[in-house]
């Protein structure tokens, strides 16, 4: 089963994962239109490029934008998971081992100790988001099942791969269960919700773009997000 | 009844229809027929998938439901927090749905999202800015009005609006007759006071080309006058085009797209026609948002420009005052407390809030500015705009809907409102009305022409 996993459903998984987003990324791209959209994306490149990278970069920064400092439990529990979603995947010692006997990419590995607490930080927002769902009014009146159903997908590898980690119960039943949910997740980042891996990116700098070229970018110091 | 008389999928065309439209007081057998008017299915689907581009698409559909535009929303807080109000679920619940359901909707659905489309949002894009995704809500429901407007389903005064500016090329009954010998009326009554005032009009090659709201024509005349001394009193090279005069944009607020396009043609057809330097609106928001911003891509100009520069009025008084064209008397200064308004149409939408700052620090004696809580782009709605103020259907939403600007307001200490933006303007007065709030509103010319020092050379002989 591990040889399976880690061989060719990984490889099939990443695969998936980035050809999927590539293809939104592209669909994106191909769907925008400057006069439906009223916008001269292509006009003013300067100005362009910088209202993304300016509405990109201030929601990458913890507490950096209004929106975030007037809701720090949402902050706090997004950059919890987020920061062990992004990082955990990629330099986790055992997911470097297996990437590059895969595929023989080679990435660095980050000490135990910060991966250990980057996966429990993940775990914790998660619990926070969900229970920001169950709590909280207005969130409520969003929220569906299919909600839930993307905040298990994300959850699944990370409470299975803590679950291995410390040798809680059957190892090897468990390392499988964790490979198994993380290449689920791979799978499905492209078809729905997760597809914000990347969207989060495009949408960000269009709306960036749509400030910074049409909105006033060019008259000011540009908005601040 | 698939469609009514009054009420049906069918702009207004001419004066006459316009006339009988009016006559319907209220628009009483207008909601009368809305009621029975039947949803053409296939029209909406198929204008969905023409127009619903990937940037619309994509924001629908990753929406993560967090919630994080709900306090964004002045709408949603005045409502004792509705979830109802919050901006992701009126949007999810009407366009989101119509979408879903592939336009498979009934006539109580588009009643439904009329109500949610003209008074639970004024498309003041202040949500865009609180969401993670950057997904501007305003401009999903700036969409949702266009669709709804193309069934029919759209507030009697903007169908009225529409009509006006597809009739007149102004939101009301203001021809270009009307509006020059007004213009001219005005500028005579002040000559004695400013020898050699004038208005030109159709000047060819002009540096400022001045558009106007037709409101200023019909009712608030005086502001033209008030617009002509202080060109005058700059030295400025300008002209009144006698076509093509009007900046305002009802069309927008109907979702009207041809009669948005009909309108900034006209304005830019006086551009191409006079040729002038630049063209200078008046302080209206909405006005410069629809020629300035979106006009130039309703009428296909790729570059996202109007044929000239085209800049508020804010940013000519900035300039005037910064380079000395216009003196203020030190001494005639406001010096009582006062706030500035920011206008989500040129502030949020256009980046012009440090300008209206400088004008400040002109006009207002060290020590009596006082900021309102949010400002600059993350200011509320004045509570009327996106044509809220003017729908009687929505009135008692609207009035609640000052509740905002009115504790806003309070909360500085100002004495007075400086709100150059006639949405606003009208908002404020309206909020001091109904709540009775202790403060004066205005615009900035007649605020101006009390403090600017007349040059020497352009006194009155006698004085």
């Amino acid at each position: 089963m591990y040889e399976f996993l880690a061989g060719p459903m990984f490889i099939l998984s990443l695969c998936v994962f980035f050809v999927g987003l590539l293809v939104r990324a592209i669909w994106y791209v191909r769907g925008l239109h400057w006069q439906m959209d009223r916008v001269a994306y292509g006009m003013y490149p300067g100005p362009g490029i910088k209202g993304a990278a300016r509405s990109i970069g201030y929601w990458l920064l913890p507490f950096g934008t209004y929106g975030w400092r007037a809701q720090p439990f949402m902050t706090v529990a997004f950059f919890l998971l987020h920061l062990g979603a992004v990082l955990i995947p990629l330099f986790l010692l055992g997911h470097t081992l297996v990437l590059k006997a895969a595929t023989g990419i080679a990435l660095p590995a980050m000490p135990a100790r910060i991966a250990d607490f980057l996966s429990w930080a993940a775990v914790i927002g998660i619990a926070m988001l969900a229970l920001r769902r169950i709590a909280l009014p207005e969130v409520r009146i969003l929220t569906s099942a299919y909600d839930y159903f993307i905040l298990l997908v994300t959850a699944a590898p990370f409470i299975t791969g803590l679950v291995a980690r410390y040798h809680a119960g059957d190892y090897a039943f468990w390392l499988s269960l964790h490979m198994f949910f993380g290449e689920v997740l791979l799978i499905l980042a492209p078809f729905t919700k997760l597809s914000h891996i990347i969207l989060f990116f495009m949408s960000r700098a269009q709306i960036g773009m749509d400030y910074g070229i049409k909105r006033g970018g060019i008259n000011g110091k540009g908005m601040a997000w | 009844m698939p469609e009514g008389t009054f009420c049906n999928r069918t702009p207004i065309q001419s004066e006459k229809a316009l006339k009988r439209l009016l006559e319907d007081t209220g628009g009483k057998t207008y909601y009368q027929e809305m009621k029975a008017l039947e949803v053409d299915r296939d029209l909406l689907w198929g204008t969905i998938q023409k127009t619903l581009k990937s940037r619309l698409r994509t924001w629908l559909g990753i929406c993560a439901h967090c919630g994080m535009c709900a306090d964004s929303c002045f709408l949603y807080r005045i409502s004792k927090r509705d979830p109802r109000q919050v901006p992701a679920y009126k949007i999810q619940s009407t366009l989101g749905e119509i979408v879903r359901r592939k336009g498979n909707v009934d006539n109580a659905f588009m009643h439904m999202a009329m109500e949610t489309a003209w008074a639970k949002c004024t498309c003041c894009n202040r949500c865009g800015l609180y969401c993670p995704h950057g997904i501007d809500m305003g401009v999903m429901f700036g969409y949702l009005r266009g669709l709804l407007y193309q069934q029919g389903f759209v507030p009697w005064e903007l169908k009225i609006g529409a009509g006006m500016h597809r009739v007149y090329r102004a939101q009301m009954d203001v021809t270009d007759k009307d509006f020059v010998e007004t213009f001219e009326w005005m500028v005579e009554e002040y000559e004695e006071d400013y020898p050699g005032l004038t208005v030109p009009v159709d000047k060819q090659e002009a540096d400022i080309l001045y558009t106007v709201n037709a409101r200023e024509v019909k009712h608030y005349p005086e502001d033209l006058a008030e617009a002509a001394i202080l060109f005058h009193l700059a030295g400025e090279d300008w002209t009144v085009p006698s076509s093509g005069w009007e900046q305002t944009s009802l069309a927008m607020f109907a979702g009207d797209w041809e009669a948005c396009k009909l309108q900034v043609q006209s304005v830019y057809g006086a551009m191409e026609r006079l040729k002038p330097k630049r063209m200078v609106g008046t302080e209206c928001g909405h006005a410069h948002r629809a020629t300035v911003v979106e006009g130039p891509y309703w009428a296909g100009r790729p570059d996202g420009r109007p044929p000239v520069r085209s800049i508020h009025y804010v940013e000519w008084l900035a300039e005037a005052l910064r380079t000395g064209k216009l003196r203020i008397d030190p001494e005639k200064r406001i010096r009582v407390p006062v706030t500035i308004q920011d206008s989500c149409n040129y502030i949020r939408n256009h980046g012009l809030k440090e300008i209206t700052r400088e004008i400040i620090s002109h006009i207002v004696a060290p020590g009596y500015f006082r900021e309102m809580s949010p400002n600059r782009e993350h200011n509320y709605c004045c509570g009327g705009g996106g044509g809220f103020n003017g729908i009687g259907l929505y009135r008692p939403q609207r009035n609640q809907a000052l509740i905002t600007k009115r504790d806003q307001l309070l909360a500085t200490g100002a004495e007075m409102v400086i709100a150059p933006c006639h949405n606003c303007w009208d908002a404020i007065r309206d909020l001091v009305e109904e709540f009775h709030v202790p403060i004066k509103w205005s615009f900035l010319k007649p605020l101006l022409i009390k403090m600017v020092q007349v040059p020497e050379h352009l006194r009155p002989e006698n004085s």
